[in-house]
């Protein structure tokens, strides 16, 4: 009830904060705030000079609807019949139609020059000290650090809120919706490249605060660029309707200093490493069901239920497809099943996770099959296939 | 009645006739259920988004009534609303006994209902209605669309053949059935927006067609139109919509521009300021839709030379659509002004309309774009062009040209109260948007972030204002037709000029048996 009032009572004053929110710009940074009016400037050169467009075209259309209107609400309210007024007969004026023909277009020549010199810095997607493609699928995006060695970093960003908040079972968290289980890092001061796509319909890659917004399109790779000024995390969302979840495809990019960056990205290298080591590497039975857990219960125990026993997909326990051919379950997991709820997990899960789980697959609930998935046949699957 | 009535009655009356009366009555109806219907699906839509989290729909479902709503509101709603009044008044306005093609006119009406039963029924299909949006963007159209696409495209090619057989009509009416005397010149503005909208739709209907075609082709016969792994392009199909669509929403309210352009001098008892400069203007804007059409796509990933061209063409809308403005507002000068119904809502259609042509201007800036480009921001500003442009000028027609109609006049005072819920309602409804759209909220999300909570709220209550106010609408409507106190004045309004007013009240069933004299 206390809540309730207190929402009220902000309903209320939001003309008021309407002003102040025009008059105090700047401190929206890091998230869009509670009641925030206007667009953030962001922390880019590119950011600002487009905040400082938009403002500007702002204020010009203030004026104009203050005169247009003012005139219009001045014969509203002085030329009424009421007061016993005699109608005027004019009903046409070569000079002041020309006036206001000559004048917009005036004002449209002052609006261009601005809006084409931002526009050309937008299209300057020269010396970039990083590039990084980002492709989108549904629903989530995948980032790859391109590094000239060729020791690409790689990684999926998925939406971490639960479906318990979304479902209101529990309180949302402060960042509910804009919250991934991994960042996309990037270092501070630095030119950044983006290479967008998609692999399978057109999403938009869009943070308000890097002043990004480039669709991501299956087959065609569009560029984008973006040098944050200032560390800190900053969120953003898929901006073009790409089926059921497109609400649940945020962008977490945490900027941070150079040193953090690098240690961050020689982390991620050294686990890829360990990852090729583990490789040419063969695994027990014991071995493949202790990793696969962890990956089942993470990946697959959504939808397949904890024990195999089903839920939203078909149960794992008994399952013809985990208890059958091992190149069909292979084909199912990698592949997914098109036009159902089963996506495919073979560029999300790494080829020792994904060997790993399929033996995880075939030897618990009871499926008990005795056959290891070694991370070599995964790779040999994907490159005969 | 002075005239011979319907040569059938009963249903067959309907069914048969070619009166372009009934047809135009016909239309009328038929695009109010169906702006029930799509307001209903906004109702969901807004529900849902009154809080964050899902309560009411899953997500599914959500892009389903985003899809739907769309669709029903621009091709169910206010296309045939438009249409409508242009089988009532166009022969009126022109002194013609009726439309040039009244069989065909027949049919261009009678193909709106079952293709709009198909398409709700896809509803209660399995796999549900189309998802992908009303501009339903390849290849979640295609590649991943549900089965019920096919409908949507049969569907699409049924709409499109109505509105081009509507719009035949009405250019051979204009061009061949003016009274002796009616120059191109003197035509009344309402017939000239028409006549440049039917020929906006001649144009673009098929690129539509051609789109739903492919589309089909691609689904169901293995092409790839619009499959880059197949050696096409996605975004093609986003050249060719848009190349349709951009017209498209001219198409929607010039016709509007038409109506205000009627009443305001009516109750500004003073002649349209600049009629000469409004033709031009119209006729410029007209063109000016055909070479803007990928303001739309700023963010597809164009070259450089193609973003500023589509930038540059259309910041130039705004000055023939300026023009208009400024013409309107002129007109208001030193009339001697009343504010019934038609003229509050013709002047909140100025004060709107051209709030929603501001942020017009704001969007036609390519790196603003950038930002505002699939955000609230957008919802705000075509919802303010669509809704206050062309439903209230919608409402102004129907309360306007109602007493001529049926010879009863309405109820001024509900219609006064009509006005004022609608027009709170209506900016409760979506200023709040361009905050949301400002602060990052993308548009077709089911569920949003905290901070988006409170002016998601606000817009909630209003959509419920706003689509409370039309139940009084119906209400006050029907009411006059059943009930209403009888007129039979010719000239219902003090400054109304033109044809249509020189006819008995109610309007007979066949007028101008001999074509008035215009001097």
């Amino acid at each position: 009830m206390h809540l309730r009032a207190k929402r009220l009572y902000k309903l209320a004053l939001s003309p008021v904060l309407l002003l102040l929110s025009f008059l105090s710009t700047g401190a929206w940074a890091e998230e869009a705030q509670r009641w925030q009016m206007n667009m953030s400037p962001g922390v880019t050169e590119v950011g600002a000079e487009i905040y400082g467009l938009h403002m500007i075209v702002f204020w010009i259309c203030v004026v104009i609807g203050i005169v247009t209107f003012g005139a219009m609400f001045y014969s509203v309210f002085a030329h009424r019949k009421s007061k016993g007024v005699k109608p005027a007969t004019f009903h046409e004026s070569t000079a002041i139609e020309i006036a206001w023909t000559v004048v917009p277009f005036i004002i449209l020549i002052v609006m261009a020059f601005p809006a084409t010199t931002t526009l050309l810095k937008v299209y300057d997607f020269e010396d970039s000290d990083l590039d990084i493609l980002v492709t989108g699928y549904q629903w989530k995006w995948k980032y790859e650090y391109i590094d000239e060695a060729g020791d690409n970093v790689v990684f999926f960003s998925n939406l971490r809120t639960g479906k318990t908040e979304i479902y209101n079972e529990d309180d949302k968290g402060e960042h509910y919706l804009l919250e991934v289980d991994e960042p996309l890092v990037l270092p501070v001061n630095k030119k950044v490249r983006f290479l967008v796509t998609a692999n399978d319909v057109i999403h938009a890659w869009w943070v308000p605060a890097l002043a990004v917004k480039k669709d991501a399109i299956p087959g065609f790779i569009n560029e984008a660029w973006s040098r944050p000024l200032e560390t800190g995390v900053y969120r953003g969302q898929c901006a073009e309707l790409c089926g059921r979840d497109h609400g649940y495809m945020p962008i977490v990019v945490n900027v941070v200093e150079e040193d953090e960056y690098n240690a961050w990205l020689a982390d991620k290298k050294s686990k890829a490493a360990e990852i090729k080591a583990l490789m040419d590497k063969q695994f027990t039975l014991d071995e493949q069901m202790a990793a696969g857990k962890p990956v089942y219960d993470q990946y697959c125990a959504a939808c397949h239920g904890l024990n195999g026993e089903g839920g939203v997909g078909k149960a794992i326990a008994g399952s013809p497809i985990a208890t059958g051919e091992m190149a069909k379950h292979l084909d199912v997991s990698i592949n997914g099943v098109p036009g159902s709820a089963m996506q495919a997990f073979g560029a999300q899960l790494n080829d020792v996770d994904m060997a790993a789980v399929v033996t995880y697959q075939r030897n618990a609930f009871g499926n008990n099959m005795g056959d290891i998935v070694q991370p070599i046949d995964v790779y040999n699957f994907k490159q005969g296939q | 009645m002075g005239a011979h009535g319907p040569a059938t009655t009963g249903l067959m009356r309907w069914v048969t006739t070619t009166n372009h009366k009934d047809i135009g009555t016909m239309y009328l109806w038929f695009s109010f259920a169906m702006f029930i219907m799509g307001g209903a699906f906004a109702m969901i839509i807004r529900a849902e988004l009154f809080q964050p989290g899902l309560q009411i729909v899953e997500p599914e479902f959500f892009n389903q009534m985003t899809t739907m709503h769309g669709l029903v509101m621009v091709f169910g709603a206010i296309m045939p609303s438009f249409v409508g009044l242009a089988n009532w008044l166009i022969p009126m306005m022109i002194g013609a006994p009726d439309m040039a093609l009244p069989r065909m006119n027949n049919l261009s009406f009678w193909i709106l209902p079952p293709t709009f039963l198909l398409l709700a029924s896809t509803l209660f299909m399995e796999g549900g209605a189309p998802n992908f949006g009303w501009t339903f963007y390849a290849p979640l159209s295609t590649t991943y669309a549900p089965d019920t696409v096919t409908f949507f495209i049969f569907g699409v090619h049924l709409m499109g053949l109505s509105s081009i057989m509507g719009s035949i009509n009405i250019i051979a009416t204009v061009v061949n059935l003016r009274a002796p005397g009616m120059t191109y010149m003197k035509m009344p503005m309402f017939v000239w927006t028409w006549l440049i909208t039917a020929f906006l739709l001649v144009a673009v209907m098929p690129v539509l067609a051609g789109a739903v075609t492919m589309m089909l082709m691609d689904v169901h016969f293995g092409t790839s139109f619009f499959s880059a792994a197949g050696g096409g392009d996605p975004v093609l199909f986003q050249h060719i919509f848009w190349f349709f669509g951009h017209p498209e929403v001219y198409i929607i309210i010039l016709p509007a521009f038409g109506v205000v352009s009627q009443i305001i001098p009516t109750f500004a008892r003073k002649p349209l300021f600049g009629y000469d400069s409004m033709v031009y203007a119209t006729a410029s804007i007209a063109f000016l839709s055909f070479i803007v059409w990928a303001h739309h796509m700023y963010t597809v990933g164009m070259p450089i030379a193609g973003e500023l061209f589509f930038m540059y063409a259309t910041m130039l809308i705004a000055v023939p659509t300026g023009v208009k403005v400024f013409n309107w507002i002129t007109t208001m000068w030193q009339g001697a002004m009343t504010f019934e119904t038609p003229m509050l809502f013709c002047i909140g259609f100025v004060f709107l309309f051209t709030v929603g042509g501001f942020t017009g201007v704001m969007l036609s800036l390519a790196p603003v774009d950038f930002q505002y480009h699939d955000s609230y921001f957008v919802v705000a500003h075509f919802h303010y062009v669509m809704v206050a442009g062309a439903v209230f000028s919608m409402s102004a027609a129907v309360y306007y040209w109602l007493p001529k109609w049926c010879g009863r006049m309405y109820n001024e005072n509900m219609g006064k109260a009509h006005f004022w819920i609608s027009f709170i309602g209506f900016n409760l409804t979506f200023f709040p948007q361009h905050f949301l759209g400002l602060a990052g909220m993308p548009r077709r999300i089911p569920d949003y972030a905290l901070q988006f909570t409170d002016f998601n709220t606000m817009s909630s209550i209003g959509a419920f204002i706003y689509g409370a106010s039309q139940i009084l609408f119906l209400f006050n409507v029907v009411r006059t037709i059943t009930s209403g106190e009888k007129t039979s004045e010719e000239k219902t309004w003090e400054g109304a000029e033109g044809l249509e007013w020189t006819v008995a009240t109610p309007a007979p069933y066949h007028t101008f048996s001999t074509p008035p004299e215009v001097k």
